[in-house]
């Protein structure tokens, strides 16, 4: 197993280095540049040529590349040139907030959607199925901003049942540890910072995870009624087990192997619909940072937020090989 | 008394938005205990419908199940899930087609063992896989100790098929229905099966219902035989009458297309014409008319009836004669 994990990172170090450099000509090929935004309305052609001298653009892009490459080896991502302040730091800051909100959305997808399309296998082509495709198909095809802004106009301003914005009431002053809301709350013991926390995570979370949700209820729904039709679920029928073990322990652990595909493909999907979440609900993680780096062309800033996004990714990939690796000992064997 | 009395079971097909398709037309047999009968057929004429009708395991909706199934006086048919779960692995076995596909692959064999053996002889999972051990060395396996935590991938496809058998015959049930058992396997393979089934039946008792579309088998196993065409029986007889003197032109047919070792050289194969149609025409006439060499207009128009004599059941309006050579071209 150590050996497998070994060899796919090192796998993806060719596809990191490819994604590095089309992220570098695709940024620089974007219209405007970040000393045209920097300068704003007092440019002139000099002024801009100036700062690209500065900061370096003026040289050709392939040299600026390798300069780039050679920097983020030794760990220099460079500072932002909104900020000033090093991307790493300002990443580094906005980056709990951002995962909290994405696990605590998978996990709503995932505890909810399991067990739904289970449910939604077990009485197909009942009210509760049809009822669970149709609510699917609706939830698949919401756009997440339209959910979040409907999401707090009826449970933050209309029915006051969750707060509106932000990740911790202003009048709760907490002890920063990780950075983690909630996690900071629990390990200081201060427990009001901790619930507050998650009551600010709850819509956000709901917004967020939607999708992936519908997602993975449908096919859980497909996988288990695939399974169900299998020939070793009849001869577990057939050696008299009751019914509940048959779809414990022969139906459900086979159904799971496309779930885990799909809340990897899901998890790697959430960083672009965190964006919107955090737009709406306020929360100030790296869905601002990006939003704002764009605007303003912060080449260095996006350079290392869209890398970050492609090690998720392998990372993420490589955890739904390990799972699979784990259901399935055919897997195992290869 | 029959250990097992199927009586006019019926199995229909019914889909919504489709006309209903009867598989099985009244099929009627008996098992006594320790029998072994074969149930004989080309694909498609409810042989496999017929033995999952008997076991309860057809799809819980899409189907209606008439007739009786009488096994040890109790009616199979009327049982509730609950009840045909208790019975099912204790009372009746199954070996299906195709090994592979029939164990499950991410549950080591042990499990897929010792499980059926807890649940029918409340045996600890401990205990439960000593005696698996036991089991899988009794069907033939070798080192079964070590086969116990390995999984069925592991396993070649005659290990699997062994391993299926342990598991049916695990809390030696009265009853064991065998669905083309050998069919997945390579021929030295199938030998061996056949051998093992016959000798484990005979040793524990248990009647065998032997399903197959190879007359082969049945000739090395089967007390009884039961012809199928078209979801009937179309010819039942003791094995040796039937083999020696089949009389239902399909049956004479079945055994026409056998290649046979001691023919003469350049001997064509003598194929019966056409295939099973797909919904089954006992309405008007013989089902097997349109295939049959045999054919007189009165079996396109009047439906045979199973009619019992001495040695046989036959459902025919003109058979065979006694003595007819098998070789024999069948006109088109």
């Amino acid at each position: 197993m150590l050996r497998f994990i070994v060899r796919r990172l090192l796998q993806a170090i060719p596809t990191l280095l490819i994604l590095s450099l089309l992220v570098f000509v695709w940024l620089r090929s974007l219209p405007g540049g970040p000393a045209g935004a920097l300068l704003g309305d007092k440019a002139t052609p000099e002024k801009i040529e100036a700062l690209n001298k500065v900061l370096g653009l003026d040289q050709p892009i392939f040299i600026q590349y390798f300069k780039f490459l050679g920097r983020i080896l030794s760990g220099d991502f460079g500072s932002s040139l909104i900020s000033g302040e090093p991307v790493v730091a300002e990443i580094g800051r906005a980056l709990p907030a951002t995962i909290e909100l994405g696990l605590t959305a998978l996990l709503f997808a995932v505890v909810f959607g399991i067990p739904l399309g289970y449910l939604a296998a077990s009485y197909r082509g009942r009210f509760l199925d049809n009822a669970t495709v149709i609510g699917t198909l609706v939830g698949v095809a919401v756009p997440v901003f339209f959910l979040g802004i409907l999401l707090k106009q009826l449970f933050a301003q209309d029915l006051a049942l969750f707060p509106p914005s932000g990740r911790q009431d202003v009048t709760i002053d907490p002890t920063h540890v990780t950075n983690f809301a909630v996690l900071d709350g629990l390990m200081t013991q201060e427990w009001d910072v901790a619930a507050d926390a998650l009551w600010h995570l709850v819509l956000p979370a709901i917004a967020l995870g939607t999708i992936p949700l519908a997602v993975i209820v449908r096919i859980t729904r497909a996988s288990v009624l695939d399974v169900l039709n299998e020939d070793f679920v009849r001869t577990a029928n057939a050696k008299g087990l009751q019914a509940t073990l048959v779809r414990r322990r022969h139906v459900l652990r086979n159904a799971m192997l496309p779930v885990s595909t799909t809340i990897g493909l899901q998890t790697g999907l959430l960083l672009g619909g965190a964006v919107l979440t955090e737009r709406v609900f306020v929360w100030g993680g790296l869905g601002s940072l990006l939003a704002q780096g764009i605007e303003r062309r912060d080449y260095p800033r996006l350079q290392a937020l869209l890398l970050l996004a492609a090690v998720v990714y392998v990372l993420v990939n490589l955890l739904v090989d390990i799972s699979y690796a784990i259901i399935d000992p055919r897997v195992r064997a290869s | 008394m029959a250990l097992l009395e199927v009586r006019d079971l019926r199995v229909v097909f019914q889909r919504r938005g489709t006309e209903p398709f009867t598989a099985v037309d009244g099929v009627s047999f008996d098992v006594d205990p320790g029998q072994t009968v074969g149930l004989v057929g080309e694909s498609g004429c409810g042989k496999s419908v017929t033995s999952l009708a008997i076991m309860g395991l057809l799809p819980s909706r899409g189907n209606k199940v008439t007739g009786s199934v009488r096994f040890e006086g109790t009616d199979l048919l009327t049982l509730n899930d609950k009840e045909m779960r208790n019975r099912r692995g204790r009372d009746l076995g199954m070996v299906f087609q195709d090994p592979l596909s029939s164990l499950n692959p991410v549950i080591p064999i042990g499990l897929q063992v010792t499980e059926v053996l807890e649940r029918h002889r409340g045996m600890s999972r401990k205990a439960a896989m000593v005696e698996a051990a036991d089991l899988l060395g009794r069907v033939g396996i070798p080192d079964p100790q070590r086969r116990l935590s390995e999984y069925p991938h592991q396993l070649s496809g005659g290990m699997r098929q062994r391993a299926l058998i342990a598991i049916a015959l695990a809390c030696r049930p009265r009853l064991l229905i065998a669905d083309e058992p050998t069919t997945a396997l390579d021929v030295t393979i199938q030998a061996q099966i056949l051998a093992l089934l016959k000798e484990l039946v005979r040793d524990m008792g248990t009647a065998l219902i032997m399903i197959t579309h190879d007359l082969g088998v049945v000739a090395g196993l089967c007390d009884e035989v039961n012809v199928l065409y078209g979801g009937r029986v179309v010819e039942k007889a003791a094995r040796y009458p039937l083999f020696a003197d089949p009389r239902h032109p399909y049956t004479h047919g079945l055994l026409a297309s056998i290649p046979r070792l001691d023919g003469a050289r350049g001997e064509k194969l003598v194929p019966i014409k056409g295939s099973v149609a797909d919904n089954i025409p006992w309405d008007h006439g013989c089902a097997f008319a349109p295939r049959c060499p045999n054919a007189l207009a009165v079996c396109r128009e009047v439906t045979p009836e199973l009619e019992a004599g001495d040695v046989r059941s036959l459902r025919c309006h003109n058979p065979v004669l006694p003595g007819t050579p098998a070789a024999q071209e069948v006109p088109a």
